[in-house]
């Protein structure tokens, strides 16, 4: 088995296929391991059998010591530069190139973050949330002082209050939509300590000559037209962007799979039956590249691939690989309802309806 | 259109009354007693998992939001750094000359030291005034959230659930 991708959804594969003797390479482009699991500080929700209460990055750390145990090669630096027939890759292992093939190809690449354009939104300071998680969390780097935060969903949210952490100023969150998109815990945690939320409104311009200086933010209407005269400036030095992730499927498309543009779930994703196998035969996915979700579903959509390939490759027979499954689908089944997890779920059941035609 | 806490980003006294997860007057007179404000439908269970005395219930559908059964509860502050959302706090109104103390998770540094005079907020982050640090717990098994019990007056127990420190 051929594993793109070292985060949540590609570890948890590779540790589900390995534990049943598959023999395992991950690939990731980054020098380390974890996706963004390691950034992760916060403890997560979901019950028991999704590690809820434990830290991202402790689960990140576990992954890692069992992918050792078992053996797993965690190939990084390596970019998997184009899937081809028959499953094989190539793959930019520092400076040169290997062809490998895998009789099972797991393509678990994650997201990227959307950006929105404004005048100033190219002036060092704007930089996305995720990017200042990066600088907080793994590099131990203070993005800026006093931070405006574009974009209330979880993960604007989540990473103000680690900006608060740092020991940055947030000074406001603001949102388009009418409505906090994130959890109300995590709203109400940034809230308790003062910072406000401007819900219908969006960024004007970001001010500075050399770097952010400013921003000015305005109010929009209920088609969300900027309403004149509805301005409000703030004096930051850092404009993070949190305006959703969009999923790294290229690799996929690029190879032939059948892609299908959902909004619900971040874009272009590829059609996939409930084991997480696309419409080409031994090609799976899991994890954000197979619709914007979170780690949790991301564990548990790879522990169902990583099965259904033990399964194929004949490491497990039926009746253990659909008993072992069955268990997965009904973890996930919390995950996705609930008034945050509800519209994920049915744009799921669409994915798997569409790859029967 | 009245500002909810969808739009606020806090929960209003009045959104919160009379809730499952929130104890009755009685009873927080009666001592420290859990207060889970926790209304939304996320998919969540810890708090329930972890009471040894099977005062929160989520059940099986677990974005059921937790109800609290205010007699079982003995105030014994498990749940509070167990609770990813740092929803749940200890309110003890059974204290003499109008005081009481709430507990609350703590995730930022410098900690503050007992005996420590703190400014307390309430959910909007709005100042209420001064309380004063009767404790701090921190041990392996919260995992890196701390604890901080304040003392304030009696007045403020359902409104105070922050703090700032003033050094």
């Amino acid at each position: 088995m051929v594993c793109v991708g070292a985060g949540p959804a590609g570890l948890a594969a590779a540790l589900e296929a390995a534990k049943n003797g598959v023999e395992v390479v991950v690939y990731d482009e980054n020098d380390r391991p974890g996706g963004q699991l390691f950034k992760q500080i916060h403890k997560f929700f979901g019950s028991k059998e999704h590690r809820a209460m434990e830290r991202g990055f402790n689960i990140g750390n576990s992954f890692l010591n069992e992918a050792r145990e078992l053996g797993v090669d965690v190939s990084l630096n390596s970019v998997v530069l184009g899937i081809y027939e028959n499953g094989t890759l190539n793959v930019m292992i520092k400076d040169r190139i290997e062809h490998v093939r895998g009789e099972k190809i797991l393509v678990a690449t994650g997201a990227s973050e959307n950006m929105i354009p404004f005048p100033g939104w190219t002036l060092p300071g704007v930089i996305g949330a995720g990017a200042a998680q990066t600088m907080a969390n793994i590099h131990g780097i203070r993005p800026g002082d006093n931070i405006l935060m574009v974009g209330s969903g979880n993960v604007g949210v989540i990473v103000s209050y680690q900006m608060l952490q740092a020991g940055s100023k947030v000074v406001a969150v603001i949102d388009a939509a009418p409505k906090i998109g994130g959890y109300a815990v995590h709203a109400a945690k940034i809230a308790r300590v003062g910072v406000p939320f401007y819900t219908s409104h969006t960024i004007k311009e970001a001010h500075g000559k050399d770097r952010v200086e400013g921003a000015t933010i305005i109010e929009v209407d209920k088609n969300w037209k900027p309403i004149p005269g509805t301005e409000k400036r703030f004096d930051v030095d850092t404009v993070c962007i949190a305006v959703g992730l969009n999923p790294m499927s290229q690799l996929l498309g690029m190879a032939g799979c059948k892609m299908i543009y959902v909004p619900n779930l971040g874009g272009r994703v590829p059609a996939h039956d409930v084991n997480q196998e696309t419409s080409i035969k031994g090609m799976y996915v899991a994890g954000d590249v197979s619709g914007i979700e979170e780690a949790s579903t991301a564990i548990i959509e790879g522990r169902i691939a990583g099965l259904a390939i033990a399964h194929r490759l004949g490491y497990l027979d039926e009746p253990g690989f659909l008993q072992q499954r069955d268990v997965q689908l009904k973890n996930m089944v919390g995950l996705r309802s609930g008034s945050h997890g509800e519209a994920r779920g049915k744009a799921k059941e669409y994915l798997n309806a569409m790859m029967k035609g | 259109m009245a500002k909810d806490s969808s739009i606020t980003g806090y929960l209003s006294e009045d959104e919160l009354k009379g809730r499952p997860g929130i104890p009755s007057e009685a009873r927080r007179r009666k001592g420290a007693v859990a207060v889970l404000e926790c209304l939304e439908d996320i998919p969540c269970n810890p708090c329930e998992a972890s009471c040894k005395v099977n005062a929160i219930d989520v059940g099986e559908d677990i974005t059921t939001p937790p109800r609290l059964y205010e007699d079982k509860c003995v105030g014994c502050r498990t749940c509070v750094p167990i609770c990813p959302g740092q929803a749940i706090f200890i309110v003890d109104e059974s204290l003499s000359d109008n005081k009481a103390t709430i507990e609350m998770p703590y995730e930022y540094q410098p900690l503050p030291e007992k005996g420590e005079m703190v400014t307390a907020l309430d959910r909007a982050g709005q100042e209420l005034g001064v309380a004063t640090v009767t404790a701090v717990k921190k041990t392996e098994k919260m995992d890196r959230t701390a604890t901080v019990i304040i003392e304030l007056p009696r007045e403020w127990s359902m409104k105070a659930r922050a703090i700032r420190l003033k050094r």
